[in-house]
């Protein structure tokens, strides 16, 4: 029963994975890219660490799984608003329909 | 028909193509990427050949040698790349010397 | 669960060809800033092969030493680089020029196409199961003084090999201090994001790189997983422009580097003196002995990376 769970979380962190990564390849610009990696890559993880923890032994590596999680979110974050930053000093337009 | 030797022969495949671009490309980054590719080729060939124990736990002395492998790697990335920076402030080219007037 | 086992075949299958279609990418693209991205997400990518060939240490050390460490030297030199000449001809690819060398190419082909065959072909033909070496780490393993039997061959059973790496660091170390020019520090704000990302993971980075050396004796980890840890820590600071003081910077900063090859080789010395055996721990003492060479293994070699990422020797004030 758990690992039916464990299967769909897991699947479904992946489904996300995989928008973003589609994202990242058909977007137009490096902003839309960074907002569709980071947002998608984020929620996917999230699930992913949801099935895991799901199958974990003891409340501490549940508490280490989620400790992985925010720092991807606060590395994430961060990485993508320096990439953007550093975008909008070499010029880089947003993408204009 | 053992996954480990899907590995050991992208191992293989990786120590060419590396060795390949080592002496075909120029620039001196270039090589030092190949010299990476090449590494990672052997390790990984060595840690799939490791796998083959069968029911017990694969092989750790590979495993401890890829490790130092890795990262005695690194160190010798890190002086071929201040090499590379010292070569192209003396000579402006990132290009070894009898291979810039070919 | 066969179909367990065909899915685990498939996803070998395709991170084998993923790693050689990446790896063509890296060598083959014309822009030299892809090619390096790409050779960071091809480390990363082998970081997920040896976690599917049972080799958790080295997929630590992969991730934080091969795609991590060697991504961040690898953009730096090209940033210097760019910065020192036009673009043009930075992005030269510069393989052989004229007919002359059509030859060469094809010979060369030929040679390496032959040494693949060659190569797979042994490769192939040995045996499936071989069961190396694990059986005889294995009936030692509780006389080494740890748990992990990658952490024991290591620091005990290759213990040799490891002091030898220790030295081969500080070597190139050494030989990267000697050709580095003394870079010219100029005091700059960081970004916010940055200062903060820094000042928030610094602290968590020391503390996961002691909780790697520690886990190292009973689970993956060890001193080089925990080292890298540090080193990225290190780097972290480095690029908001955090400097090392200068009264730090001279006899104390060697002090570290060199503590760690240090006490290995003390320890080395006094075993050979004690026990006849170079670096033959007694297996009561082991377990304790890891751990001191460990902890002194570790700090040398975050500092020792950090050291090599920088380049530039630190400012003396003996010096011209």
């Amino acid at each position: 029963m758990i690992d039916y769970l464990t299967f769909v979380l897991l699947i479904g962190g992946g489904g996300f994975f995989l928008a973003g990564t589609v994202g990242l390849v058909r977007f137009p610009d490096v902003y839309s890219r960074l907002h569709a990696l980071t947002k998608a890559d984020n929620v996917g993880l999230g699930l992913m660490v949801a099935g895991l923890a799901v199958q974990a032994e003891s409340w501490a590596v549940v508490g280490k799984l989620l400790l992985i999680w925010m720092l991807v979110l606060l590395a994430g974050a961060s990485v993508s608003y320096l990439v953007a930053q550093g975008a909008l000093q070499r010029r880089i337009r947003p993408w204009q329909r | 028909m053992n996954a480990a030797f899907f590995y050991a022969i992208a191992g293989v495949v990786l120590f060419s193509l590396g060795l390949h671009a080592l002496i075909m490309h120029r620039h001196l980054l270039r090589k030092i990427l190949a010299l990476n590719v090449m590494g990672s080729g052997v390790f990984l060939m060595l840690a799939a050949l490791a796998k083959r124990t069968g029911t017990t736990i694969p092989d750790p002395v590979p495993h401890a040698m890829v490790i130092t492998g890795i990262v005695v790697a690194v160190a010798a990335t890190a002086l071929a790349l201040v090499l590379m920076l010292r070569l192209s402030a003396a000579t402006g080219h990132a290009v070894l010397p009898d291979e810039e007037h070919e | 669960m066969a179909t367990l086992t065909t899915v685990g075949l498939i996803i070998d299958a395709l991170l084998a060809l993923g790693l050689m279609g990446l790896a063509w990418r890296v060598l083959a693209n014309p822009d030299l800033f892809k090619a390096i991205v790409l050779f960071i997400a091809f480390g990363l990518v082998m970081a997920l092969s040896w976690v599917r060939l049972e080799a958790p240490d080295i997929a630590l050390a992969e991730a934080a030493i091969g795609a991590g460490l060697t991504g961040a030297l690898l953009l730096g030199a090209f940033a210097k680089l760019r910065n020192a000449q036009t673009v043009a001809a930075v992005e030269t690819s510069g393989t052989a020029h004229g007919t002359a060398h059509g030859i060469r190419s094809i010979a060369l082909l030929i040679f390496i196409l032959l040494l693949a065959t060659g190569l797979g072909y042994v490769v192939w033909s040995l045996p499936a199961e071989d069961i190396g070496l694990s059986d005889a780490v294995a009936a030692h393993l509780d006389t080494s003084g740890v748990s992990n039997p990658v952490t024991a061959v290591l620091l005990n059973f290759r213990g040799y090999d490891t002091l030898l790496e220790m030295m081969v660091l500080l070597l190139a170390l050494l030989g990267v201090w000697s050709l580095g020019d003394t870079a010219v520090h100029r005091e700059s704000a960081p970004d916010p994001v940055l200062d903060t990302l820094s000042r928030t993971l610094t602290p968590l980075l020391i503390l996961v790189a002691a909780y790697l050396l520690w886990a190292g004796a009973h689970a993956p980890g060890g001193a080089f997983q925990a080292g890298a840890v540090l080193a990225a820590a290190g780097v972290l600071l480095l690029l908001t422009g955090w400097r090392l003081p200068a009264a730090l910077a001279a006899q104390p900063l060697r002090l570290v580097l060199v503590a760690g090859p240090a006490i290995f080789l003390a320890l080395a010395v006094v075993t050979l003196l004690m026990e006849g055996r170079l670096l033959q721990f007694p297996p009561a003492w082991a377990g304790r002995l890891i751990l001191v060479i460990e902890t002194a293994a570790t700090i040398s070699i975050g500092v020792t990376l950090v050291a090599l990422f920088r380049g530039a020797p630190p400012a003396d004030e003996d010096r011209q």
